[in-house]
């Protein structure tokens, strides 16, 4: 089964054309970067593949679901620049927040499986010596791992990511980018991103996005794949025969 | 003092609304402080003076009134915040002003002497009635209760209101409550320490706490502390010294404020030393 099928889809917001026409099919335990320039739609594309943002034409189907039960099979891992750092949260607390049901129960208290669940998690991903930190207390590197644990305890099939690496040095976003590799074995992560470089080794299929989907396919674009595209501006650097190169700015069309 | 408290119901009352108010405020207080709600929480207060102004000519109960513009306001800005791109400041400022002004229309179309107005701006402890009280401690009741059973997704909504949407709690549901709480706080605190002086004691006893812990529960405990030792000391004095309740407390609140800044930053310089 396909994880995501997106089907002509358009958001505006007000009467403004953030994204056109989107077509776009993920498959199961795939491992997908979208890459765009700023403005480009692509933190538009993710939240409306998570209900946050709703389309003005065009399907977007879940695991073969369209119902708001794909709340369960979705992970999300927001910006993790955006956050307030000061908010009185200590690591653990915002790990077990992905244990946290759609159902409001009253008077609800983490049983004692959620906190092993949260604890298992953590240690997989090396942040449980962490966990009475407040959240402004870590490095960027060490957030980002929170927030991806946070999202693990939602028990995703599908894991979505945006920016997970920006402004991190070159050693935590291998440890991100190896963390997410090991995750792709058993679920399929959508990532946004503006990494290039070792970062498409890793990855299945690129979406190049900017307004309208530019091209979806294989990280290693040979100078056919790029006419074709007619480049998004941004640096792209595949693995493979040909060691670098730079997409052009759009012409034509835009 | 004690002598008077026992003899004194006027005291007994403004004790007991000095706790009711430092529960509400220390728990409240903190959601404002977290989610930067302080000039939010200044216009409910004062549109909340329209609902003064209209109980005293419809002749109800005048914190009836508060109560019910204190609502109509922090949802009315909720609403078209959402609806609207206008900035939230630019609403909380129009229905600011325009409480403010429909409480002076109702007050001066209210037949008869004019109502003590000055109580409900600048506070006065010593006035509180019984009706005060119940109305009081009904809505200190409701906070605290809720607050303390959805503990987990309210704190949940407050620091990633997205990622709480996206597993699927109704944040909708939750953003009105913290926002019909933040309504009714208001209106317990006016008749504490008035319309004017409100924001002080939602917002000095979190910033101390702040201060000294990390832990959201351990700053809405340490809240509702200082909340309490501020009104019953500044209780205290402006009983001795016969000077107005609510403004004593707000300057041993915010002379508070300055030591306790003072001293964190002394034990923190001790840390690195």
């Amino acid at each position: 089964m396909n994880a995501i099928e997106i089907e002509d889809l358009s958001v505006d917001f007000n009467n403004i054309n953030v994204l056109k026409d989107i077509n776009l099919t993920i498959e199961d335990k795939e491992f997908v970067a979208i890459i765009g320039p700023n403005g480009g739609g692509k933190t538009t594309l993710l939240k409306t593949i998570l209900g946050l943002v709703k389309p003005s034409r065009g399907k977007i189907k879940i695991y073969g679901s369209k119902s708001l039960d794909k709340s369960r099979s979705i992970g999300y891992v927001p910006q993790f620049t955006k956050f307030e750092k000061t908010f009185p949260i200590d690591v653990f607390d915002v790990v077990l927040m992905g244990r946290l049901k759609s159902n409001i129960k009253f008077f609800h208290r983490y049983s004692k499986e959620d906190i092993e669940y949260g604890k298992n998690i953590m240690n997989m991903l090396d942040i449980f010596e962490l966990k009475d930190r407040q959240i402004g207390q870590l490095s960027g590197g060490q957030l980002q791992r929170v927030l991806i644990a946070r999202a693990l305890c939602t028990e995703p099939k599908l894991l979505l990511l945006d920016e997970p690496t920006a402004s991190l040095d070159e050693q935590s976003k291998n440890n991100i980018y190896s963390i997410l590799r090991e995750l792709n074995k058993k679920m399929t992560i959508l990532i946004v991103t503006h990494d290039g470089g070792f970062v498409f080794s890793y990855i299945d299929k690129i979406a190049c996005l900017n307004q309208k989907l530019f091209y979806h396919g294989e990280p290693e674009l040979n100078k056919d794949i790029m006419d074709k595209v007619y480049g998004c501006p941004v640096d792209a650097i595949a693995h493979g025969d040909i060691p670098h190169r730079v997409f052009r700015n759009h012409e034509g069309e835009l | 003092m004690i002598d008077s408290i026992l003899k004194y119901t006027f005291l007994q009352n403004a004790i007991i609304s000095a706790v009711l108010a430092s529960i509400i405020c220390g728990i409240i207080g903190t959601i404002i402080v977290e989610k930067k709600l302080v000039m939010l929480s200044g216009g409910i207060a004062h549109a909340a003076f329209g609902g003064i102004g209209m109980g005293y000519f419809l002749n109800i109960e005048p914190i009836i009134g508060a109560l019910i513009f204190a609502i109509a306001s922090s949802f009315g800005v909720v609403t078209i915040k959402e609806k609207s791109k206008i900035n939230s400041d630019t609403i909380i400022g129009m229905f600011w002003v325009l409480g403010m002004a429909l409480g002076i229309i109702f007050v001066s179309l209210t037949p008869g002497y004019p109502p003590d107005i000055s109580s409900y701006l600048f506070g006065d402890i010593l006035t509180v009635s019984k009706i005060d009280i119940y109305v009081m401690a009904i809505l200190d009741f409701i906070v605290v209760f809720v607050i303390i059973g959805f503990f987990n997704h309210i704190k949940s909504y407050l620091f990633d209101k997205e990622f709480s949407k996206v597993i699927g709690i109704n944040v909708k549901l939750i953003e009105y409550m913290v926002f019909l709480f933040m309504a009714c706080s208001v209106v317990v605190l006016i008749r504490v320490v008035g319309i004017m002086l409100v924001i002080a004691l939602l917002t000095v006893p979190p910033a101390i706490s702040k201060l000294f812990t990390y832990n959201l529960k351990k700053i809405m405990g340490l809240s509702i502390v200082f909340g309490l030792v501020f009104s019953l000391l500044g209780l205290y004095i402006s009983y001795k010294l016969h000077i107005a309740s609510g403004a004593t407390i707000i300057i041993i609140s915010v002379c508070s404020y300055v030591i306790s800044l003072a001293v964190s930053k002394l034990l923190k310089k001790d840390q690195l030393a």
